[in-house]
């Protein structure tokens, strides 16, 4: 009995009631059989009525029980107006899913900790440089080179665990003959990453520090568990088994458990191989890898930092002693930087330094959305009570307590609350995955995993529960403060509903406003950066990304391109040592005329003869590259390079230095000058680039070994990819050593740099599309019920020979004068909040005019249209019917 | 609410103690068991005996169970719990106490 059995009476409603009169009635039958006067055992007994209901609320949780009824009766509620409940459940759906799925994508990038043991001891050790950069900002880099990397580990030793982590890079690699060459993704570790971070395998082994201790002497491999799903379908043949990559095998000793996969948040690490098997492992001048350092329980971070700031700017000043290509200001002002030590317990990754504002501005754009839906739906509850009034103030006039009629209300808005949760979370469940598909369409997209825990679900509720206290609070709270004297009457004051409602609108049309606003940014943004001429034509141009298996010299890369020429279909090929914009770049010193290196660096890029003519970049002086132009010894310039190194001057014929690190320099004669192309980025500044032969000599004077380039392909046939499989066996056939890596078009290139622009706007548009037509829908409510609410008003009017204009200004001024402040309001949040992400814009500001025209022209639009309905109903009201009605 | 009864709030002791020396009981038979045995002393109101036992069950102290009877009625028997056995004994201990200490006082003053 007791609590579950009380729990239980409250859904065997009537049954319950049945059992108990039938007991009271069965005492007074056998008092009347023990000979007692029918009559006068029922006086004796008293009212069965009033005994049901008390043995009834000591039978069951008096307060379940009316909280069933009240669900119940709301569900009901909700059946009769069928149209309004559908409206708000769809909009509140909407907008919760959208909010869990804003929530579930920046949890999973940016908040949930990596699934490895105490993930809050975890630190990130990045540079900071103090001086400016020619943007104005300080720049943080988190690459560091592991013979640093080394000394600090040493000197912390005591305090932290340092660990190195290299990016997830997306690495050819083959089980079987170098023609079956496929893709995964690699990242180098140290050995002792496994058991800091408490991870176990579920075969064979994990690496350890034994793995990682002489450059190239450990080639073993860990999987991960999701890798070894996918590639090998749990085969537990795979320990042992082994691959090639980059010229080594290497042999699998074990698969690491479970969830964790890597350290680069938004990549999914299939294979790990210890950091002592990078080519780079033992450079000083190669920052490859980024840092991660456990502290150890009750170490204080600052005297940690602190240690490692001056390691690291020891072996910066011992290894700066060695450049004498550069000024000693310049050496000075490089050695100027700062140690940071940020926690990282979240992973460490450029996707979540790239996607941690946009994602921000995007919940600020949906969390609008939710309020602009709470306000609509709260807006249909208020109409609906109104509507309710008498049924409201009867419930009081028989003993219903206020709390009974708020409650009874808030059941019907969190029935409303939970129908909407239900169908937002599969809006959710399916629009997160979407969104992630969305981060990169390129070759290599983001993986993230978006698990439905514990956290997502608190998340949801939580969301609800507030969502419906904001909502239905206010006119719960306002139904039941009812009067029944007044209601029943039938004149309770309809202004103080209206008022509440016009609040509402005016909160509306100030978040609609914002996120439209918001919206136009973005939009202008993505649309100023897609039309950002990039100094060449993508058109009909296929990349293809070559490697060979050992080194060949430009000889054999030239007969490739030969052969590559006379597939029917092409109509050019050049070839490059990367294609532009393909995030790679190459810079050094510039020194003009014998004098100092420059203190800003000229970008490099190899390229054959005709590449210029195929990426169609005008050549505006002296010549291009012929078959027999060497480097070192000749050069292409762009403008941008004849202004900045040569003061705008005609620089050809003219010659200049390229100036390494180590202080050798080569000279180049510049042969011609080209127009500026965008040489690795859409956003900054157009940099000075110098183009130099695909033919190089090396030290000793002989052509130097190509492992690896790019041939440009201008296709005939207006789909560049119809020619793809051609082409890529065609490398092949001309010579078997030369392999095809990856194939993109210059178009999904370019393309690549606008990734997060397009997903901002086309977001945010959706968004926008949404807000305005809640936004609408609400005024149209609004409208609506007021026109409603002075009928009798409007009659009387009309009846004593109003024009219809006035009429129509009679309903529409105070809902218009509203909109007007809310847009007024909007305007101004607008203004104070575009500053938080101006970042994310390009070539757009916050004041320009069409950017704050837009808005206010589409919220006009909205509102009149909204207001169409309502004023034409409020004209054609027939003054006699409006005044028989009452 | 249940209402404070004419026993004073022992309804739920002598309904304890009736059903510890003859189990299973209707309500009628409890009451009527009440009466008689206190010669007519104690009146148990008959409409708020239902709540009285609707509670205990609730508490667990009695359990109820429907039989029909010979006449074709239902009706509902109740019987003491182990649980019901021992508040028993102590709503026993705790009635001798406070009518010892009411006798203690009359004989004094």
């Amino acid at each position: 009995m007791s609590w579950w059995s009380r729990i239980a009476n409250v859904f065997r409603g009537p049954s319950l009631s049945r059992e108990i009169d039938e007991e009271l009635q069965s005492h007074i039958a056998e008092g009347i059989q023990q000979g007692r006067d029918p009559a006068e055992a029922r006086r004796a007994f008293g009212s069965t009525l009033r005994r049901r209901e008390e043995s009834h609320d000591i039978r069951l949780v008096a307060w379940l029980d009316s909280l069933r009824a009240d669900a119940v009766f709301g569900w009901r509620q909700l059946k009769k107006n069928k149209v309004t409940s559908a409206a708000a459940i769809l909009s509140l759906a909407l907008a919760i899913g959208a909010s869990t799925s804003a929530f579930r994508l920046i949890d999973a990038l940016l908040l949930r900790p990596l699934p490895v043991a105490d993930p809050a001891l975890l630190y990130a050790i990045s540079r900071q440089e103090i001086r400016l950069a020619w943007d104005g900002k300080t720049h943080t880099y988190d690459g560091w080179a592991y013979p640093a990397f080394r000394l600090m580990r040493a000197a912390v030793e005591d305090q932290a665990e340092l660990i190195a982590v290299s990016g997830v890079n997306r690495t050819d690699l083959t089980y079987a003959s170098d023609q079956e060459m496929e893709k995964a993704h690699v990242q180098y570790v140290s050995g002792w990453m496994f058991a800091s971070f408490g991870l176990q395998p579920v075969l064979g082994r994990l690496l350890t520090e034994n793995d990682d201790r002489e450059p190239g002497a450990h080639p073993y491999a860990v999987l991960s568990e999701d890798y070894w799903e996918r590639r090998f379908a749990r085969s537990t043949k795979v320990i042992g088994r082994t691959f090639r990559m980059g010229g080594r095998l290497y042999q699998f000793v074990g698969v690491c458990a479970g969830p964790f996969t890597g350290t680069e948040t938004g990549f999914v690490t299939d294979i790990f191989v210890p950091t002592m098997m990078n080519p780079s492992v033992g450079r000083s001048d190669s920052t490859w890898h980024e840092t991660l350092a456990r502290l150890k329980p009750g170490v204080a971070a600052e005297p940690v930092r602190e240690r490692l700031n001056a390691v690291s700017r020891a072996f910066e000043a011992e290894r700066a002693k060695g450049f004498t290509g550069m000024s000693k200001q310049s050496i000075a002002d490089w050695l100027d930087q700062k140690v940071l030590l940020e926690p990282a317990g979240a992973g460490l990754s450029a996707v979540q330094k790239y996607y941690r504002q946009p994602l921000a501005a995007l919940a600020g754009l949906v969390a609008l959305v939710l309020l602009i839906t709470c306000a609509n739906v709260a807006n249909l509850m208020t109409a609906q009570a109104a509507a309710r009034a008498r049924e409201m103030a009867l419930r009081v006039s028989i003993g219903a307590g206020r709390g009974r009629l708020v409650q009874l209300v808030l059941i019907e808005s969190a029935w409303l609350g939970l129908l909407a949760a239900a169908a937002g979370a599969l809006f959710a469940w399916w629009s997160a995955p979407f969104v992630v598909g969305l981060l990169d369409p390129s070759g290599d997209p983001v993986r993230l995993s978006l698990p439905a825990d514990w956290r997502v679900l608190g998340f949801g509720l939580a969301l609800t529960l507030g969502v419906t206290l904001l909502f239905g609070l206010a006119p719960a709270l306002r139904a039941s403060a009812v009067k029944p004297a007044a209601t029943l009457k039938g004149g309770e004051d309809p202004h103080s509903r209206r008022r509440l409602m016009h609040v509402l609108i005016a909160a509306q049309v100030a978040f609609c406003f914002l996120v439209l606003y918001v919206t136009g940014l973005f939009v202008a943004t993505f649309d100023r950066l897609s039309h950002e001429p990039t100094g060449f034509s993508a058109e009909r141009l296929l990349t293809l990304e070559t490697v060979t298996a050992s080194p060949r010299t430009a000889v054999y890369w030239d007969q490739v391109r030969e052969h590559l020429r006379a597939v029917p279909g092409v109509e050019t090929v050049a070839l490059s040592s990367r294609p532009l914009l393909s995030g790679y770049s190459s810079n050094d010193a510039v020194a003009v005329d014998g004098g100092a290196p420059s203190e800003d660096m000229a970008y490099f890029l190899n390229v054959s003869p005709g590449w210029i003519d195929a990426m169609k970049i005008p050549l505006i002086g002296g010549r291009d590259f012929r078959a027999g132009d060497l480097y070192p010894g000749v050069a292409i310039v762009s403008e941008a390079f004849a202004k900045r190194y040569f003061q705008g001057r005609n620089p050809v014929g003219r010659s200049f230095e390229r100036a390494g690190d180590g202080g050798d320099r080569m000279r180049l004669q510049i042969v011609g000058l080209v127009r500026d192309a965008r040489y690795f980025d859409m956003r900054g500044p157009i940099v000075p680039v110098a183009y130099i032969p695909f033919r190089q000599l090396d030290d000793k004077g002989a052509l130097r070994p190509i492992g690896r380039g790019t041939f440009i392909v201008r296709t005939a046939g207006a789909s560049p990819w119809a020619l793809a499989a051609v082409l890529r066996r065609e490398v092949n056939r001309a010579r078997p050593e030369f392999r095809v890596s990856n194939i993109e078009t210059q178009a999904e290139i370019n393309q690549g740099h606008t990734v997060r622009e397009r997903l901002l706007a086309m977001l945010a548009l959706f968004f926008a599309g949404v807000a305005l037509l809640l936004a609408g829908v609400g005024l149209y409510g609004v409208l609506d019920y007021s026109v409603l609410q002075q009928r009798r008003e409007i009659g009387i009017r009309l009846a004593i020979g109003a024009q219809p204009r006035r009429i129509a200004r009679l309903v529409t001024v105070e809902v218009f004068s509203m909109v007007l402040a809310g847009a007024l309001g909007g305007l101004a949040l607008g203004m104070a909040s575009a500053h938080y992400i101006a970042s994310l814009f390009y070539q757009v500001k916050p004041t320009d005019l069409e950017v704050l025209a837009l808005p206010s022209l589409a919220i006009l639009a909205a509102a009149s249209l909204a207001a169409l309905p309502a004023v034409i109903h409020a004209v054609r009201i027939d003054p006699v019917t409006a005044l028989r009605a009452e | 609410m249940p209402k404070p009864d004419s026993l004073q709030g022992s309804l739920d002791l002598l309904v304890l103690k009736i059903l510890s020396r003859r189990p299973r009981l209707h309500g009628y038979a409890i009451m009527s068991a009440i009466q008689d045995i206190s010669g007519e002393v104690l009146r148990v109101e008959e409409g708020s005996l239902y709540p009285a036992l609707h509670r205990m069950e609730e508490a667990g102290w009695i359990r109820a169970e429907w039989i029909t009877k010979d006449t074709g009625r239902r009706a509902r028997m109740y019987e003491l719990t182990a649980a019901g056995r021992k508040q028993l004994s102590a709503e026993e201990s705790r009635w001798q106490a406070v009518t010892s200490a009411v006798n203690r006082v009359l004989r004094t003053v």
